[in-house]
């Protein structure tokens, strides 16, 4: 077999990318554009704006509008006035926080804040431990769980490990030369933190903050289960639940929430542009630390230790939840019990599957089509290959509400092939929702690992004579492997706790995953506890399988630790 | 292992540009079969980019090369059995030493025992039969660029291509590999293809040389050819030490602006022109001007003296110019130190004019 090679990409590669193209398009592009298209289209097919018009009419709506903009903007304040702090001591101060930003960061990945959210509640709320115990001893109470206030709250609370990690990313990507260089030149103190260290910091501050934004606007769980409906994620829900696939005003909401997203994405990009300073400088420290005085410790742990308590509180308090009997009006539930487990292994084996079948297919499909567009993208010279990337990472913007909502109406009617069962209510679109919305996780992932290689171990494979196929089957994934599985890692992870696609595809209790149980339990007070225990569960699984995918990818890194390959330069 | 069956390697009129930027033009080259040929050039010359075209990495816009005959420029590198030793190894981190020996073995589906044979008689042949084992970063620089090769020859490649493979190595280790390098190539006759930016390292040990500059070969010959008769100034710069002294030819007289006047003897007399001429160091005599002779002597005072060992090497002032002589280090020879005025005497015989 002698192939020609002076083409510019070979036939299988364009029809890999085209086959990517076609999936991206049917299962993104297409439901999204239908939503954009729905909410400006008159019942004759016209193009109007009276959807809008009607949308801010309607003084609910008007109200929605604001608050889930306030929520997600004081949010997003609140977490970084909670990692900012935390984010200086560990990069500038001699302590052992490595661990703790760690932990973290991993956090608000097990637990979705609508799972803690009632935990929240019977901690923070108006008879809440706290505030029983304020109103005893002191007589005054926090309304933190009012209402909005609680949405904030818990949002902040959950995500603001966002923040954290990409701003200690980015300060530790300062290399300790360039404050040095600073210093040599003859700036200290405030001034060489606002000229060198906080521009330098600022990509992963605004990456993190966005990110932050865009999640609080796509939770449709949390406001839920707080019983808050007045914020748009909510309302599109109810719109599209009770009154109808057919209702314009659920797709307005669906606009304006995708324009939010957008724009934030878009400011970020704005901010950032030119501002990548992330790329991995060679030899770098890190800023120098300094060590704390044993004052500046006390406040340091001090701070450190209430954050902790403050973020693990909707954890404890799921714990106490599922063992609790009895907990309301008191500090403490009154006794306990393994009822809500039992309750639980009877109830919901099949939604453990379930949530198994769908997201283990779901981060499968990730990983292939990651590992297949980073190829195309980074390895190839296929025209148009970006537009692969930017199909995928689309999704960032796209809240699981409204894609949901694009596919309700666009598969409408839509017919499995040899089953006879409609696409909207089988369980295949809640797995492709979570490959669409978990894939850009999955290509990041993807995409750093490739770029980590050096194009010079393909090439010296195809020297040796083996072929582009070969080449990537022997060299490029065994290489890729750490990157793959973390991908895969994140992509389960994340789709085992989503939850706003989830609500609006479930339609049988018999294809429900855990993260639906886990909401339905949430509804009454009677299920709280069993929602509990099965929230400890989904936790446990997904802690345990992260944690042991970690030691996998730790014990392939540590044999594959590759003298970082020096600089080609003569 | 085998002595190999020797192949010859014709580049024929390839240029080659990334976008607008032109890399390589019009090259052509013939490498011998069994020739340990360098390929030389300041960075960004385009030599990488030359070698790759043979590894069938790069596609030129135009030209062929040929193996014996053979135009390999549509074959794709797979199956080309060019082995290339990459500069910075490329050996792969998640295989061992054995494992990345035995990959080109295993992509020609050869029996396994056969194998296990041939690779172990690669790490013979670079000396590391103990360390199979291992992976490539429990290896030294050395050892790494020992495997690479290993793993190169170890499918008995037609042609082996070498990019920089010693720039990464510490220099004492570097003149070491250099002979290694070369007692490897004479021992499996294999056609080689060796690309570098050092001249020394070019001229010690290559059967020819190819100089490269802005992607036009500027000259090929064997190391002395190029060092006696450079076709260029690019050349007579980059190939060893020189003295270039511009200047016109009028009347049997050369002026040179720097220097001042005077006159060519016959054996080099040109016409009447812009020229520049040049002279090695080491052709240079120097002695006090009371005791000078021959055709051409420019009076001049010492500036600078470093001693390296078997020879002296002087900095004059002749006029405004400065012109390096190297005096061996022997008994009998005069030793001159700074501030001293000298004769620097040019034996016309070494001199080499070139047209400006
Ligand atoms: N992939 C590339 N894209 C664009 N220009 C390149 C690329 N690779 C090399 N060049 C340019 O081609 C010229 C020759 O490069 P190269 O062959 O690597 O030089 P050398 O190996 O002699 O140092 C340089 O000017 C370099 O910048
Ligand atoms: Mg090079």
């Amino acid at each position: 077999m002698t192939t020609t090679v002076h083409r510019q990409f070979t036939f299988t590669q364009a029809a890999i990318a085209l086959a990517i193209a076609l999936f991206l398009m049917l299962f993104l592009i297409v439901p999204v554009l239908m939503v954009i298209y729905v909410a400006f289209a008159n019942p004759d097919g016209g193009l109007t704006l009276q959807h809008f018009a009607s949308f801010f009419q309607i003084s609910l709506m008007r109200e929605s509008f604001w608050n889930s903009l306030i929520v997600a903007t004081l949010s997003v304040v609140f977490a970084s006035l909670i990692a900012l702090p935390l984010a200086y001591f560990t990069v500038r101060f001699e302590f052992r926080g490595a661990l703790l930003i760690q932990t973290l960061g991993i956090l608000p990945l097990i637990m979705p804040p609508f799972v803690g959210a009632v935990a929240m509640q019977l901690i923070f709320g108006r008879s809440g431990s706290v505030n029983l115990l304020l109103g005893e001893w002191f007589g005054f109470n926090l309304p933190v769980m009012q209402g909005l206030n609680g949405v904030i709250f818990v949002e902040a609370l959950h995500y603001f490990p966002f923040i954290l990690m990409n701003l200690v990313v980015s300060l530790n990507n300062i290399d300790s030369s360039m404050e040095e260089s600073a210093q040599n030149l003859g700036a200290s103190g405030l001034r060489l933190f606002r000229r060198i260290v906080f521009p330098l910091a600022m990509p992963g501050y605004i990456a993190g903050a966005a990110l932050v934004f865009i999640k609080v606007f796509d939770d449709l769980g949390t406001p839920l289960v707080l019983n808050v409906t007045n914020m748009l994620a909510p309302q599109a829900y109810l719109r599209i639940t009770s009154v109808g696939i057919e209702d314009p005003i659920g797709y307005v909401i669906s606009v304006l929430m995708i324009g939010f997203s957008l724009f934030a994405l878009w400011a970020s990009a704005l901010v950032l542009r030119g501002r990548d300073y992330a790329t991995m400088q060679r030899g770098y420290s890190g800023l120098a630390k300094r060590r704390l005085k044993p004052w500046q410790t006390v406040i340091a742990y001090g701070w450190i230790i209430l954050v902790l308590l403050l973020v693990l509180s909707p954890h404890i308090g799921i714990l106490l939840l599922s063992f609790g009997n009895i907990w309301s009006f008191s500090v403490l539930p009154d006794s306990f019990t393994l009822d809500h487990y039992k309750t639980v292994a009877q109830d919901s084996p099949r939604m453990v599957w379930n949530t198994m079948l769908y997201c283990g297919l779901a981060a499968t499909l990730d990983i292939i089509l990651g590992t297949a567009i980073a190829y195309l993208i980074l390895r190839t010279k296929l025209p148009m290959r970006r537009s692969l990337d930017f199909m995928a990472s689309a999704a960032l913007a796209i809240p699981g509400v409204v894609l949901a909502i694009g596919y309700l109406r666009t598969f409408r009617g839509v017919q499995l092939p040899f089953m006879d069962e409609l696409l909207t209510s089988s369980w295949i679109l809640i797995m492709l929702a979570y490959t669409v919305r978990r894939l850009p996780y999955a290509l990041r992932s993807c995409m750093a690992a490739m770029q980590q290689m050096h194009v010079s171990l393909e090439e010296a494979a195809e020297n040796l004579g083996a072929s582009k196929q070969r080449t990537i089957y022997r060299i490029v994934v065994p290489l890729m492997a750490g990157g793959i599985l973390a991908g895969f890692v994140t992509s389960f992870m994340t789709a085992a706790v989503e939850l706003s696609a989830t609500i609006m595809l479930t339609t049988a209790q018999n294809d429900a995953p855990m993260s639906y149980g886990i909401y339905l339990y949430m509804q009454s007070a009677a299920g709280r506890g069993p929602g509990a225990a099965l929230g400890v569960l989904a936790v446990v699984i997904v802690a345990l399988g992260t944690y042991f995918s970690h030691r996998l990818i730790r014990s392939r890194a540590a044999d594959q630790e590759a003298r970082p390959l020096q600089k080609i330069e003569v | 292992m085998d002595p190999l069956r020797k192949v010859r390697v014709n580049i024929s009129n390839v240029s080659m540009s990334y976008g607008q930027t032109p890399v390589l033009r019009d090259v052509s080259v013939n490498i011998e079969p069994g020739e340990f040929f360098a390929l030389l050039g300041p960075s960004g010359s385009g030599k990488s980019t030359l070698l790759r075209l043979i590894a069938g990495f790069n596609q030129s816009q135009s030209g062929t090369i040929a193996i014996d005959d053979e135009d390999i420029s549509r074959v794709p590198p797979w199956h080309r059995n060019i082995g290339m030793v990459f500069q910075n190894y490329a050996l792969w981190p998640h295989m061992t030493v054995n494992e990345n020996v035995a990959f080109g073995l295993v992509e020609r589906r050869l029996p396994r025992v056969t194998i296990t044979r041939k690779v172990a008689a690669a790490l013979e042949l670079v000396g590391l039969q103990e360390y199979g084992e291992r992976r490539p970063n429990q290896l030294s620089g050395g050892q790494q660029q020992r495997v690479a090769v290993a793993r190169t020859i170890a499918i008995e490649p037609k042609v082996l291509l070498l990019d920089e493979p010693l720039s990464n190595l510490d220099a004492k280790l570097r003149v070491h590999m250099r002979t290694e390098l070369l007692a490897l190539q004479r021992k499996l006759g294999i056609t080689t293809i060796f690309v570098t930016h050092d001249q020394e390292e070019a001229l010690s040990i290559s059967d020819r040389v190819a100089v490269l500059d802005q992607g036009v070969i500027q000259q090929v010959g064997t190391p002395m050819e190029l060092y006696d008769n450079p076709v260029n100034r690019f050349i007579a710069n980059f190939v060893g030490t020189i003295n270039l002294l511009p200047g016109e030819v009028r009347g049997g007289f050369f002026d040179s602006p720097d220097i001042g006047k005077f006159r060519l003897p016959a054996a080099i007399a040109v016409n009447d022109g812009k020229i520049e001429i040049a002279f090695r160091p080491h052709t240079l005599t120097l002695s006090s001007p009371d005791r000078s002779t021959g055709p051409i002597q420019l009076p001049g005072t010492v500036s600078e003296r470093e001693f390296l060992g078997e020879f002296v090497r002087y900095r004059v002032k002749v006029g405004t110019a400065e012109i390096v002589a190297d005096q061996p280090h022997l008994g009998g020879v005069p030793d001159f130190l700074p501030g001293h005025a000298v004769t620097v005497s040019i034996d016309p015989a070494q001199v080499r004019l070139f047209t400006a």
